[in-house]
């Protein structure tokens, strides 16, 4: 057990959680490793914030073994939560308090705690250090979430649906700030349905539908394993344009050459993306 | 394959967590900075009481028979009491519910504080509230309404002493009844009704002497009612004791019954206390 604790940040097994007779996590295992991002891929009410409340140690399970930085989050004393930062899915309260205010009030709350300017800055929030929260836009109270669940820079960063209400170019600084965490070593779980956030981020994903994982893996992995169709389009000579899904593409554009005798009009050949596989994979799942 | 999961992170030596007391200081000073910054709220919960007080103390000012105190002069003590539970209870009550509902409870449960420290701050916030509103009180009935301080020092004794079990025993009955609305929206209504019917019939709005008994026993089951006596005994003459119940200040029932609250309210508090609202589970 203890080795396993040091490979795994988190452990995860045959974990179940039912509210009233709706199924939410239905027999879920996850390893993730020390030092990974690791994602959590699916559509609402898939079961991913239940699965993240219950290693913040924030609600019961019914079934299943968790161990989170070696404890088991159900009974976290304060010496663990100080090890683990929550960035939690629901913007915090308009307060009469200022972000710098905040940031250094929950500074004080950790035994090593980052440079609460430092934190300010690299979410964004620099600029704003001195507005009171209630005067803060929806994306930038996200911000100072982000600001508060990394202050006490912890070695194990958990975060639900982050980036939601973020513009573009916010998404983007939050990237590199996860990016950032990672490299000096933070593991982190993020919880998403945004594709591509999970494939920019993500060192592992786990597809979940309907409280199961039905596919975990490497991004590109995934998109190997369970996208190996590609899609080629083309023109007919009547104008109207047909696609064709094949696991052999080369053969069906050698195929329409011949046809064509030359160029075919309007060929496209594409491989599926990430989003395609998942939305296979849950679409699969609904169709069950 | 390529890359990850082999990022390593420095061990840290195992480090201190920061004391719950040093904490409380500091929630508290945050709690009082917060409360000051909403200005309709520090209006309001200072002007309530002393509002009341103006209205009846005006409106009632004859001389009580055989008494040798004007209703004036009774009003000033009810509505110090009432302005105690008013801050402490009160406040409490619909700022926690309110607080819970907003997660801000749920979040705060997400970091090492100690839940100890949240409870300090909200003492702290209460004791300083509860001072000024008293204090407020204190210096328009003896301006106004012809109160005298008291002056001998065993008297400002057991107005201190009231004045600590008064507070904290309605604190923690605010705290507890936190838990009872079931979001925000409704908090006000929940806490504001008890206290309402409780000013009845405690002696606040309405002299002790003309309350019926058996509503005057349902308030003594309550601290309001012991705290309103207890500060008529340090505040008014004791010619006045004709009008208790008992025909005396009853000091002792009074600490007792306070203390008990505290006691009680404290109990009450660690078994029904939530971080988070239903929704939450």
């Amino acid at each position: 057990m203890t080795a396993h604790a040091n490979e795994f940040a988190v452990d995860v097994r045959g974990l179940r959680k039912q509210y009233g007779d709706v199924t939410a996590v239905d027999g879920i295992d996850l390893g993730i490793r020390r030092g990974e991002v690791f994602g959590l891929l699916g559509p609402n009410g898939a079961g991913k914030s239940t699965t993240v409340e219950i290693l913040q140690g924030n609600r019961t399970r019914d079934a299943g073994e968790v161990s989170v930085l070696g404890s088991d989050p159900a009974t976290g004393t304060r010496a663990w939560r100080s090890r683990v930062g929550i960035v939690w899915q629901d913007e915090s309260a308009p307060a009469e308090l200022t972000v710098r205010e905040t940031v250094r009030h929950f500074a004080r709350y950790y035994p090593r705690p980052r440079d609460p300017e430092e934190v300010i800055g690299l979410v964004g929030l620099g600029a704003k250090a001195g507005s009171r929260i209630k005067a803060l836009s929806g994306g930038q109270r996200r911000r100072l979430d982000v600001a508060l669940g990394v202050i006490g820079d912890p070695e194990l960063l958990l975060l639900d649906e982050p980036t939601t209400g973020f513009d573009p170019a916010a998404r983007r600084q939050f990237w590199d700030l996860i990016r950032l965490l990672a490299d000096e070593g933070t593991t982190i779980v993020l919880t998403t349905h945004y594709l591509e956030e999970a494939e920019a981020l993500a060192d592992r994903l786990a597809v979940v539908a309907k409280g199961r994982v039905i596919a975990e893996g490497e991004p590109a992995a995934l998109r190997e394993r369970y996208g190996t169709e590609a899609t080629v389009e083309w023109t007919e000579p009547d104008g109207v344009t047909r696609t064709e899904r094949t696991d052999t593409p080369t053969r069906t554009v050698a195929d329409l050459m011949h046809r064509f005798d030359g160029e075919i009009p309007g060929l496209r050949v594409a491989r599926p993306t990430l989003e395609d596989v998942y939305l296979r994979l849950t679409g699969q799942e609904d169709a069950r | 394959m390529t890359s990850t999961a082999v990022r390593t992170r420095a061990e840290a030596p195992a480090q201190r967590l920061p004391g719950a007391w040093g904490l409380g200081l500091r929630r508290g000073a945050l709690e009082i900075k917060q409360f000051f910054r909403q200005r309709d709220q520090v209006v309001f919960t200072f002007a309530f009481p002393v509002v009341f007080l103006f209205l009846f103390a005006s409106i009632f000012r004859d001389a009580v028979h055989g008494s040798g105190v004007t209703a004036s002069q009774l009003y000033v003590p009810a509505m110090m009491a009432s302005g105690i539970m008013s801050t402490s209870f009160q406040s409490l009550g619909i700022s926690i519910a309110v607080e819970r509902d907003e997660k801000v409870l749920r979040r705060l449960r997400g970091t090492p504080m100690p839940p100890s420290a949240y409870f300090l701050g909200k003492i702290w916030l209460v004791l300083f509230t509860g001072v000024v509103e008293t204090a407020i009180l204190l210096l328009v009935g003896t301006t106004l309404y012809g109160v005298d301080l008291p002056s001998d020092a065993s008297r400002w004794f057991d107005f201190a002493w009231i004045f600590v079990l008064g507070l904290t025993g309605c604190a923690l009955l605010g705290i507890a009844i936190s838990s009872v609305p079931k979001s925000a929206k409704s908090a006000s209504s929940v806490v504001v009704l008890p206290f309402l019917v409780l000013q009845f019939i405690s002696g606040v709005y309405i002299s002790i002497n003309t309350i019926p008994d058996w509503m005057l026993n349902i308030g003594a089951l309550f601290p309001l009612k012991w705290l309103c006596q207890g500060l008529r005994g340090v505040f008014l003459p004791d010619s006045a004791r004709v009008l208790e119940q008992a025909g005396s200040w009853e000091f002792g029932k009074v600490a007792l019954v306070l203390a008990a609250w505290c006691v009680g309210g404290l109990v009450l508090c660690l078994l029904t206390f939530r971080w988070k609202n239903r929704r939450d589970g």
